[in-house]
């Protein structure tokens, strides 16, 4: 029997980057084929070359034991393959129906087909693999679930037997990626094939019937996913074994971020944060738990100074930075991970070098005498880069090319270089993959025995609870609870997220604990 | 500038066939435009090889037709550095045109109020006066943008014409000049004559020009205000993030663009015309955006693309009137090579993203 999808020997090569190595790959018809790897590791690139978007170097591409040239998504098409990208590509204000349709000839030229017949058909596809969606509801009213859905739909109606998916659970609640493997489970039942790019075991592990592993543009090894273990994937993924995270006691000093009774709106005028008051000393890690869209946004920026608050105080190692610039805050001796770290925290079309010195372009050694450096600025760079571990050709790549993860290991390197006296990290591990994951917590509580003072916003329960030294839950713009992560009832923290229990009592900075610490496994698959 | 040069030409590009293709992708848009408009000319009946001889001729056959592309270059090239800057900081200022005049109104009021200031006071004066001219009506732009958030666009676009219709009125009534029936201010007084250099009729604007160049490339790539301009271009958020002050850094280079534009005016004032006419500038506030974006904007190719822009018009003068070709073919032609290098530059954009 031949595969349905057979690739041989590809190899892509981007400048200073070997993407994919001689991979091989093999899809058979009816299977849910999971391609596991690190960011960085060469599955989206596999992948978009299948789908015509790039070129290989190297290698030949069999469909259904047919060599295929495939210049572009369309070739892919006509050969029944269909791609959803993890970044859609819907016109927001156009129907769903419309959407779908959208580069499809219409069956009456130079009309549009009848909008009844269009909607009947689609909700034939619809119905078929429980993908309900509205036809006639415009893509900006529908929540980013059912936006993959319409994605989906868009390629099982161009005729796709094989659907390629980059990481779509990245964007789901859990109900909605529960639909999702419904939805591909129907798909497969029904003679299609699926291809499911993922960076998470516990999916692979639910889902998939085979699953290929890609570490540094290699495939590492193929396996049907019923003969093999979580712990084997993951040391094929990383090709290391994971090791806990030791967290050495917390030694915490004075307050150095202090809140006294802070309120903030939002972009559109309401009130984000009501009454928020807190203290991170020097050397603990204070956890800001929450679900996503309670004031974390708006506390990352209160802190930052790039909003300022309507009332309150907020004291930085004893100064008044109420009203204080980000330059300002800057100078006094506090760092910034921000959440969105491709909006705020880098320019892509600069070089690596001139990232790394992103807010101290002024400062020597990179400027003298209102002369900037370069040698400085890349001496600067390449220690960061060689230091932290960070893939790239070198100080004069531009940052726009680093994946996920290095990219963020780039600024955690150039914020934590400044030492420091606090660091406000939001979400600092949000589309990373285990490796750089567990590197960047590393480097936290690094962070926190050099004596600084750490505040980690993230809406990752299980990172909070591996890191902080307390925990303050945040709900509708108010600390609802301080809980201590060595003795909290999970339970009782999520009825607290949802804000059903409040806690509103003082909790003081745990003074150096037991020996035992609280060790925890790296990202638990 | 070599250290960006160097910068870029370690890794990131494709394969040095498809690279040099890029580099070279203005000038190739210039031949091709050429060679269209030669079609063109053979339409109406003359022949492209005399055409286009007597247009090089006339652009570069004598001491005279490079010292007349030359001095036609200068405000070109002015107002193109600053357009380089603000263009690099995505400041979108196309109110070039109305900052020149601004400039020239300026330097003429100021000339003709002090005409007894000794030569240099004159000088330094007249510099200052046509960069605060031009600074201003591009700091109007500038606070709208960077308070009220109003797109500059928009108000630089239409503030031109309040500039040129102000520009009129002064010289039709207040600084008409008496003796005259024509439209314009008097004559400037003998000290407010920008110097030569001996021997050619090469007014100081040309050094001046030329010394701005490296001074441009200098502030972009060496000091930190040109590295938190890139910064505020490439990626605003980000440079709110880095404590970049951005709505100060819109208004330094609106007042550094415009102030640029006014002291091109002021030269053609002190420099060409010796007194405030109405019709001071052919459009250069426009053409210079032309310029700049031929010129990748880099200070370097603004220069080049300024000398050739100029070189296109003093050219077209000679061949309308060597091959009898009507004006607005040579118009046509200028039109083709700005539509041909917008042209090179989308093609650019889309090699750049296919090659990923």
């Amino acid at each position: 029997m031949t595969a349905l999808v057979e690739m041989r020997g590809i190899t892509k090569r981007f400048p200073g980057v070997l993407a994919n190595d001689h991979v091989d790959f093999v899809l058979e018809a009816g299977e849910i084929h999971a391609l596991l790897g690190e960011n960085g590791a060469g599955k989206t690139t596999l992948m978009n070359i299948l789908y015509g978007l790039y070129q290989p170097d190297e290698g030949v591409i069999y469909v259904k034991g047919k060599p295929a040239i495939i210049h572009s998504p369309h070739d892919a098409i006509q050969l029944g393959i269909g791609m959803v990208h993890q970044h859609f590509q819907l016109v927001p204000t156009f129907s769903v129906a419309e959407n779908i349709v959208l580069g499809l000839p219409s069956r009456r030229e130079p009309f549009l087909e009848s909008r009844r017949q269009v909607h009947q058909r689609i909700a034939e596809v619809s119905r078929a693999y429980g993908l309900t969606v509205d036809p006639s509801c415009p893509v900006w009213q529908l929540s980013v679930g059912e936006q993959q859905r319409v994605e989906i739909l868009k390629a099982l109606y161009r005729g796709a037997t094989v659907l390629i998916l980059d990481e779509p659970t990245a964007v789901l609640t859990p109900q909605e990626c529960e639909r999702l493997f419904d939805t591909l489970l129907a798909l497969v039942q029904s003679g299609k094939s699926v291809i499911f790019i993922s960076h998470k075991l516990d999916e692979v592990m639910a889902i998939s019937h085979r699953v290929t592993v890609l570490r540094d543009g290699r495939v590492v090894g193929t396996a049907r996913t019923q003969d093999i273990s979580k712990q084997e994937l993951a040391r094929m993924m990383v090709g290391r074994e994971m090791r806990p995270i030791e967290k050495p006691p917390a030694a915490p000093a004075g307050p150095v971020i202090e809140l006294h009774d802070i309120w903030a709106h939002d972009d559109r005028g309401l009130p984000a944060l009501r009454s928020v008051s807190l203290q991170v000393h020097a050397g603990e890690i204070l956890g800001i738990a929450g679900v996503d869209g309670n004031g974390q946004a708006e506390l990352e920026e209160v802190l930052t100074g790039l909003r300022r608050p309507s009332r309150g105080r907020y004291l930085l190692a004893g100064q008044n930075v109420t009203h204080a610039s980000a330059r300002e805050l800057f100078a006094a001796g506090l760092a910034h991970i921000p959440a969105d770290r491709n909006r705020f925290g880098m320019v892509a079309d600069m070089t690596l070098a001139e990232n790394s010195i992103l807010g101290m372009e002024g400062q020597p050694p990179f400027t003298r005498l209102g002369m900037l450096r370069y040698r400085e600025m890349e001496g600067h760079c390449s220690r960061l880069i060689h230091e932290y571990d960070i893939r790239a050709p070198g100080p004069a790549a531009f940052a726009g090319t680093l994946s996920g993860g290095n990219a963020q290991k780039l600024i955690l390197a150039r914020e934590i270089s400044r030492r420091p006296k606090a660091l406000v990290a939001a979400q600092p591990t949000r589309g990373l993959d285990i490796g750089a994951t567990e590197y960047v917590r590393r480097k936290l509580l690094e962070q926190r025995q050099r004596g600084c003072a750490v505040l980690l916003i993230s809406t990752e329960l299980e990172e909070i609870l591996a890191l902080s030294d307390r925990i303050a839950v945040i709900y509708e713009g108010q600390i609802v609870g301080m809980v201590d992560p060595a003795c909290v009832d999970i339970e009782q923290l999520g009825l607290m997220m949802a804000g059903a229990v409040k806690e509103v009592c003082e909790l003081p900075p745990r003074m150096p604990a037991g020996p035992e610490g609280n060790p925890i496994e790296g990202r638990r698959p | 500038m070599t250290q960006r040069a160097a910068l870029s030409t370690t890794g990131q590009r494709p394969s040095t066939a498809m690279s040099l293709l890029l580099k070279g992708s203005p000038i190739l848009a210039v031949i091709l435009a050429l060679l269209l408009g030669a079609l063109i000319i053979a339409a109406v009946g003359v022949s492209p090889l005399a055409a286009y001889q007597a247009m090089v001729k006339g652009a570069f056959g004598s001491p005279r037709a490079l010292t007349q592309a030359s001095l036609r270059a200068v405000p070109l090239l002015l107002i193109s550095l600053g357009l380089v800057l603000a263009f690099r900081s995505r400041i979108w200022n196309i109110g070039a045109e109305g900052q020149l005049y601004m400039g020239a109104w300026a330097a003429a009021l100021f000339a003709l109020s002090f005409p007894d200031l000794p030569p240099a006071l004159m000088l330094m004066g007249l510099l200052l006066v046509g960069f605060a001219g031009g600074a201003l009506w591009g700091l109007v732009p500038a606070l709208l943008r960077a308070y009220l958030g109003a797109n500059e666009i928009v108000t630089s676009l239409l503030l031109n014409y309040v500039a040129i219709f102000w520009v009129s009125y002064q010289v039709r009534l207040p600084m008409k000049d008496p003796t005259s029936f024509l439209p314009q201010s008097a004559v400037l007084p003998a000290s407010a004559s920008l110097p030569v250099l001996p021997g050619t009729r090469l007014h100081m604007g040309v050094i001046l020009g030329l010394i701005l160049v490296p001074a441009i490339a200098f502030i972009l790539w060496k000091t930190p205000l040109g590295y938190r301009l890139r910064v505020v271009g490439s990626n605003p958020n980000a440079a709110r993030f880095a404590g970049i002050n951005v709505p100060l850094h819109i208004i330094i280079v609106m007042v550094i663009s415009g102030g640029l534009a006014g002291i091109a005016g002021m030269i053609e004032v002190a420099g060409v015309h010796h007194r405030l006419i109405q019709d001071i500038s052919p459009g250069f506030g426009f053409t210079a955006i032309v310029v700049a974006l031929l010129g990748q904007l880099h200070p370097a190719g603004a220069l080049l693309a300024a000398y050739f822009f100029a070189s296109l018009v003093i050219g077209a003068d000679s061949m309308q009137r060597i091959v009898g070709l009507p004006v607005a073919l040579t118009e046509v032609i200028q039109a083709l090579v700005v539509l041909f290098v917008l042209a090179s530059e989308a093609f650019r954009r889309r090699v750049r993203r296919v090659v990923g």
